[in-house]
């Protein structure tokens, strides 16, 4: 349980390590497309990707604690 | 992760750039003149790979018939082509069944002709092995039945050996029977033969009855008929005396044929009765014999009395023959003298008596002359009658020495069968009683010799009991005297056997206390090596590894105390866990929970609520800048305020420094949200371990009572 914490920790970094990559990437590759290279996409792309890493590592965090409820469908 | 978007946006990346820099144009005019010929590449490469792997399927089928089996069940059509590439599955099941059945159904056994003993034999056995479809089997089932059971008889008959002499029982039985059988015959001969007898004496008598009557009824009427011609009545009564006549006659008619009939019936009831007596006397029963002999005397007695009853009738019929022919000729008389006088005078009647003043001087005369004519006519008549009167009187006589002689012989021949028959009679009655005589006399010499046999053997039993009287005395007297001296060494051998038994039973007895005893101590000592053994096992942890298991030893120690309830509730109530993968030492855990510390100290401000990562960063944030004492002493009541977590940690590393576990643990246990999180894993084997080491206290401890109780003597 205490290797728990570690390992959200890791996953959480390397997801959000990632996402901001992509972010920053898709960024780039947009603004030399369409924005005439301009830097706003890429900082764009860079916010939203660390914004998912963030969310989706506060949510893992949160997990233990989340009440999932399933709908019963009457027969 | 999957970087795929991003292999795929570099990809893309390289591609259009790739388009603008001319360095990549061989690689992309490779890529898209490979591109053109990629579909052909492709068929090809799909046609090769489907042809190696059929061809690959049919190899290992021929190498493995099991797969092959596998293979034609799953795939269709697929049995059609391994069969044209590889000929039949040997082991496929559905072939050889059908292969069986063809086995079966082909051969036909050819008919063989029925009267030949062997051919039907033959034609029935295969009847019985084959499978009876065809119809020719069935005519052999037929024509098998019949010979086989006259085979059968041949053999038995065949089989019967000699004739044995037949047991005494059997023949006793078969006597029994034979006497049983005579009985029967002899008393149904004789119910026959008295029947018959009765029968026919009752149709005898009958018979004699009706000729009495008969004989009654023709005196009677010649009486009345010599009445009737001699006494002159007067002409009214005349009638009368006529029809009494008639009405004589008619019953004496009525009579004589009642007689006959009578007559007939008798004979032949007599007819049947002789018959009876014939078969009667066929039968070989001796007995029947004096039966037999008594119903032909009666049956002769009875012919004898109806014959002499028919001769009298028939003497009585010649009688009134004689008066009947002398009333006719007397008639016949009247009648001419009528006829003459009507003749001479016919104004005259018959009765001429009382005519006296009627009648003329003439008529008178005419009357004398004729009476004196027939006078001189019947003197006449009456002198040629005496001369003729010899002659015929010698005819007569001659006629009545015949019929006197043809009586005679009827009567001698009668008389003589009637003698003939008594004295055949008479002789068998004389040898019936003979033989009579002769069995009497031949049992009484066979009583004699059994009389004599009985007494022969009675004098030797007695000089024989004498002789083994005297020979039991002697040896009665030889075994007492033995019996004596081996009764005083029973007495003795008795007396020291009783002595020693009860020596005996007395060292069993205290065996037996000191085995109880021993064997309490037994187990408590066993129960004690057990419970060492499990708590020498809680000593095997490693520093940050379990012990081992503790299952074994907790098997030991259910194997040691299976009587006794208490232990074996404390054994069962081990965790699951420390059974089977052993509890961590006290060291580890404590090492374990200073690693832990830290974490805890990260995680403190998380509770369940609200848990962004910002919190996160904030409680790092308080971990990194407050500091706690390591080791603080706890005090004896919590308030709120000891709730928190720096303070728990603190209590509870000083109580692991103490070696106080569970306090620790209870300390441990008051956190709360992520750091409790953290450190349940911790909490969970700080459990088991307390929860071990609780019960292999109380197991020792026990176990030691038991040990110490057991010295004592019961």
């Amino acid at each position: 349980m205490a290797d728990e914490h570690g390992r959200k920790w890791d996953r959480c970094l390397a997801d959000t390590a990632v996402k901001t990559v992509t972010g920053i990437s898709v960024g780039i590759v947009l603004s030399v497309l369409f924005f005439k290279r301009r830097t706003w996409p890429v900082s764009l792309g860079s916010g939203m990707g660390l914004g998912m890493g963030y969310s989706n590592c506060q949510h893992d965090f949160r997990s233990p604690y989340l009440l999932h409820g399933n709908m019963v469908k009457d027969q | 992760y999957s970087l795929s978007p991003c292999y795929v946006s570099l990809a893309l990346y390289k591609c259009l750039y790739g388009r603008a820099h001319p360095t990549n144009l061989q690689h992309h005019r490779h890529y898209t003149s490979g591109e053109s010929s990629g579909a052909a590449k492709v068929v090809a490469v799909g046609l090769v790979t489907l042809g190696s792997s059929i061809g690959g399927t049919v190899l290992y089928a021929k190498w493995d018939p099991k797969f092959r089996t596998a293979v034609e069940k799953n795939i269709p059509y697929s049995d059609w082509l391994l069969g044209m590439a590889l000929g039949p599955n040997p082991y496929s099941p559905v072939t050889a069944h059908k292969k069986q059945v063809s086995k079966f159904i082909t051969p036909k056994y050819p008919t063989t002709p029925p009267d030949h003993l062997n051919g039907s034999l033959l034609c029935s056995l295969n009847s019985v092995l084959c499978f009876c479809v065809s119809e020719e089997c069935k005519e052999c089932h037929h024509h098998g039945d019949t010979p086989v059971p006259a085979m059968v008889e041949a053999v038995d008959s065949m089989t019967e050996g000699p004739l044995k002499e037949r047991p005494a029982e059997e023949v006793t039985a078969r006597l029994a029977q034979q006497e049983q059988e005579d009985q029967d015959i002899l008393a149904s001969v004789s119910a026959s033969l008295e029947e018959s007898l009765a029968s026919s004496a009752k149709t005898t008598l009958q018979a004699i009855g009706a000729q009495e009557a008969a004989l009654q009824a023709i005196g009677s009427h010649t009486h009345k008929l010599k009445e009737a011609m001699e006494a002159e009545v007067p002409p009214d009564q005349k009638s009368a005396q006529w029809r009494d006549l008639e009405t004589a006659l008619a019953e004496r008619r009525s009579t004589v044929n009642d007689a006959g009939a009578a007559l007939l019936k008798a004979r032949d009831a007599l007819d049947s009765l002789r018959s009876v007596i014939d078969k009667a006397k066929e039968s070989k029963v001796a007995a029947v014999q004096p039966l037999v002999l008594a119903a032909e005397e009666n049956l002769h007695s009875m012919v004898v009395d109806l014959d002499q009853a028919v001769t009298k009738v028939q003497s009585a019929e010649s009688e009134a023959k004689i008066v009947s022919q002398y009333t006719e000729l007397v008639n016949e008389a009247k009648r001419q003298f009528q006829k003459e006088l009507s003749s001479l005078t016919p104004e005259i009647q018959a009765n001429w008596k009382g005519l006296t003043g009627k009648l003329s001087a003439d008529d008178l005369n005419a009357l004398i002359a004729h009476a004196h004519r027939r006078i001189d006519q019947l003197n006449r008549e009456l002198a040629e009658q005496r001369v003729r009167e010899q002659v015929h009187i010698e005819a007569a006589l001659e006629q009545q020495k015949l019929e006197d002689q043809k009586a005679l012989d009827k009567a001698v021949h009668t008389a003589t069968q009637h003698s003939k028959e008594e004295a055949r009679l008479e002789q068998e009655r004389k040898l019936s009683e003979l033989r009579e005589v002769m069995e009497a006399e031949m049992r009484t010499q066979l009583r004699r010799q059994a009389a004599a046999h009985t007494d022969h053997l009675r004098d030797i039993l007695k000089v024989q009991e004498q002789e083994l009287r005297s020979e039991a005395e002697q040896m009665l007297e030889q075994e007492t005297h033995y019996r004596q001296l081996t009764q005083e060494q029973l007495d003795n051998f008795t007396l020291d056997m009783n002595a020693a038994y009860a020596r005996l039973k007395g060292m069993e007895e205290a065996i037996d206390s000191h085995v109880i005893a021993e064997e309490e101590a037994r187990k408590a000592h066993q129960l004690w090596l057990s419970v060492e053994a499990l708590s020498y096992t809680l000593k095997t942890a490693g520093s940050d590894l379990p012990t081992k298991p503790l299952e074994s030893a907790v098997q030991a120690i259910q194997d040691s105390c299976c009587n006794n309830e208490f232990a074996l509730a404390l054994a069962s109530a081990l965790p699951e866990e420390s059974l089977r993968r052993g509890v961590y030492s006290e060291a580890s855990l404590r090492s374990r929970f200073n690693s832990l510390r830290s974490m805890v100290r990260r995680v403190a401000l998380i509770d369940e609520s609200h848990n962004s990562l910002y919190q996160y960063f904030l409680s790092y944030l308080q971990a990194a800048l407050l500091f706690e004492e390591k080791q603080a002493m706890p005090p004896t009541q919590l308030t709120n305020e000891d709730l928190d977590p720096f303070k728990l940690l603190s209590y509870a590393s000083y109580c692991l420094e103490h070696e106080d576990l569970e306090l620790a643990a209870k300390f441990v246990n008051q956190l709360r949200g992520e750091a409790r999180r953290v450190v349940q894993d911790w909490l969970t084997e700080a459990r088991l371990t307390l929860e071990t080491r609780q019960v292999v206290t109380l197991l020792s401890a026990y176990a030691n009572a038991v040990g110490l109780g057991t010295t004592q003597a019961p």
